[in-house]
């Protein structure tokens, strides 16, 4: 063997040996991977940002998201600053449209639409209403899902398999005609499109949460709390239910972009929410008629809905990297 | 197996009736009448007009009806679309173009997903590699409507290479861009699946051993690392299915192709209960089918579910 090969063990080495072998709590181990993925963090910022905009924007924008100019309608973009690049300069072929208007005193960052309405102000009301409708459907799903699949999955037997065939007769139907019919009976509105969303959301939550709970409910810390004389009720939430967190936080994250397109797929069908509410999917559902006259329309909502999808989708996957390195995907 | 394969059809059978009724039920006890200009008509025409159309009969009497009349091939006839025409027929004009970009779209994305997960799979973090993962990410991520927008800006009006609307005169080469925006979401969701699924099959040690025993790398991709890959990527096909179908509704719409699913949403708009029913049942009978299909397929292929079903 070579000398050369060896040296002294200095402290650095020590210490570069324990930071590895660290024994580090859950939570920060979890945060480590998850700062580890580039793509995760970077979703963060998106869906930060998105969200402060869509909260931010509407406020300290001059315009409503309903007031009506038909004599400004089908304004080009305009941004101050990047207008002198020759960019956002509302101009259409050549021809400046807001001189042409008179309007040369207005900013429109995303133009306006064939009424005349404001887009930016529009995009962010619109990405309230499809967060809104989102979070909602989204946390009545886990509400409803979790203590479905603990129920189901805790006492077993009849009760189980009563309640695993309704959600397979449930599950039969496909997500998309369930919806529609909803609203086609109940009519469109926030509160029944969030009602049609969560009718069958909370299925594949159930689902995962009952697995986890026949795993985990023949354990032992399970049996010595029913020896303790434990009721089942703390047994199932105080015993089983935080065992099974990561799997419900990664199940809800990930049926958020769900919601969100359905809520926009919805629209596109015309279920949306009524005029002159704007979600991003009844802002491409209208753009899209005119998309190839006046791209910029239906460019600005989908651009929104896509970045919030993508940043939904690689956070959730970032997530689930985190939290449950044995779902990880090679 | 045949024990298996006929519980299931049983059980998918079963399925079936029961969300014929539910269907049937929520369109039928919800307030409201199926004739849009009720105002201008007379108690007695109205009268006449529930009379000639059966809904004067009590509602699980006109089940009964309705679920004799379907097994005989009739849906009942349209109230608000075209009046009086019978559904079967406007369903069967359309199911062809629909069915059609289905498939081709489902083909398509099967295929080209399956080489793009084997080759990211075989030639890990290389090039191949991290366009397969870019893909992906994009292809779950984006509703098929951004692709849709996208294709028919660029190839339909920009460069005019496709027709941008679908154009019954030459309907093949219409249904290119509604097939290619169907196809994203396969694409990405087969490459994602048998990338990661051929990976973890490739570290298992029933490949160590197979290596060890010499077989040509060839083989052991086809015979082994490919036909245990297929197991999983069977399984993923349900959802896609499902997805195809959205995806369908959307993409008929973005291209005006003159299928089911379009049909589908003009009756949503119109509140033609009978159309509604009519085509939400057909998309629920495909669904139940599809997944009939694969709990079969997944019976063939992987023996310990079928004993485990049985």
């Amino acid at each position: 063997m070579d000398d050369s090969k060896f040296c002294l063990c200095t402290k650095e080495h020590t210490e570069e040996a324990e930071k590895e072998y660290a024994n580090n709590s859950y939570a920060k181990e979890a945060l480590y991977h998850f700062v580890a993925n580039k793509g995760a963090v970077i979703s963060v910022f998106v869906i930060v940002i998105i969200i402060l905009l869509a909260i931010i924007a509407p406020i300290l924008s001059p315009y409503s998201y309903k007031d009506v100019q038909s004599q400004f309608s089908n304004l080009p973009p305009r941004i101050p600053g990047l207008e002198q690049l020759g960019v956002f300069n509302g101009c259409r072929d050549g021809v400046n449209v807001y001189a042409q208007k008179s309007a040369l005193n207005q900013y429109h960052f995303f133009g306006t639409d064939n009424l005349g309405r404001d887009i930016w102000t529009r995009v962010w009301c619109g990405t309230r209403i499809s967060l809104l409708i989102a979070g909602a459907a989204v946390l009545i799903d886990v509400f409803i899902g979790v203590i479905y699949g603990l129920v189901s999955g805790y006492f077993g037997g009849k009760t189980d398999i009563i309640m695993q065939r309704i959600t397979e007769v449930l599950s039969s139907l496909p997500q998309l005609v369930i919806v529609t019919l909803m609203l086609v009976v109940m009519k469109p509105g926030l509160t029944n499109i969030i009602i049609a969303l969560m009718i069958t959301g909370w299925i594949n939550m159930s689902r995962i949460v009952r697995a986890q709970v026949l795993k985990y409910k023949n354990q032992e810390f399970v049996l010595a709390a029913r020896t303790l004389g434990v009721s089942n009720r703390g047994i199932i939430f105080k015993e089983i239910l935080p065992n099974t967190l990561g799997q419900i936080i990664i199940t809800f994250m990930f049926s958020i972009p769900n919601a969100i397109f359905l809520e926009a797929f919805l629209a596109f069908v015309g279920l949306g929410v009524p005029a002159p509410i704007a979600s991003l999917g009844s802002m491409i559902n209208d753009g899209y008629k005119s998309a190839m006259t006046y791209p910029y329309m239906v460019m600005a909502p989908v651009v929104v809905l896509a970045l919030l999808m993508l940043g939904f989708n690689l956070f959730s996957d970032g997530l689930r990297d985190a939290i449950d390195p044995q779902m990880k995907q090679t | 197996m045949k024990k298996y394969v006929l519980k299931r059809a049983a059980i998918s059978v079963i399925t079936v009736f029961v969300i014929l009724f539910l269907l049937f039920m929520l369109l039928n006890l919800m307030p409201g009448s199926p004739f849009n200009n009720q105002e201008k008509l007379s108690p007695e025409q109205i009268q006449q007009m529930k009379e000639f159309y059966g809904l004067d009969k009590p509602v699980l009497q006109r089940f009964f009806i309705y679920l004799w009349n379907m097994l005989h091939g009739d849906f009942g006839v349209s109230y608000n679309i075209q009046v009086n025409m019978p559904i079967s027929d406007m369903v069967f004009s359309r199911l062809g173009v629909t069915l059609a970009i289905g498939l081709q779209a489902g083909i398509l994305g099967t295929l080209i997903g399956l080489m793009l997960g084997i080759v990211a799979a075989l030639h890990r973090r290389t090039v191949w590699d991290s366009l397969t993962t870019v893909i992906s990410v994009l292809g779950v991520s984006l509703p098929s409507f951004v692709f849709a927008l996208l294709l028919s800006y660029f190839l339909g009006f920009k460069y005019r290479l496709f027709p941008l609307l679908y154009n019954s005169a030459m309907p093949l080469v219409s249904t290119v861009l509604p097939t290619i925006a169907l196809s994203m979401f396969t694409i990405a969701s087969v490459a994602r699946y048998t990338r990661t699924e051929m990976i973890s099959v490739m570290a298992s040690d029933y490949m160590m051993l197979a290596e060890s025993k010499g077989l040509p790398r060839t083989k052991l991709i086809v015979s082994h690392v490919l036909r245990n890959t297929m197991i999983s990527v069977i399984t993923v096909l349900v959802p896609l299915l499902v997805n195809l179908m959205t995806g369908s509704l959307v993409v008929e719409k973005a291209f005006s192709v003159p299928g089911l699913g379009s049909l589908y949403i003009t009756a949503i708009q119109s509140n033609d209960y009978n159309v509604v029913l009519a085509i939400s049942f057909i998309y629920s009978v495909m669904f139940i089918a599809a997944m009939l299909l694969v709990d079969i397929l997944y019976g063939i292929i992987d023996p310990r579910i079928r004993l485990a079903k049985e």
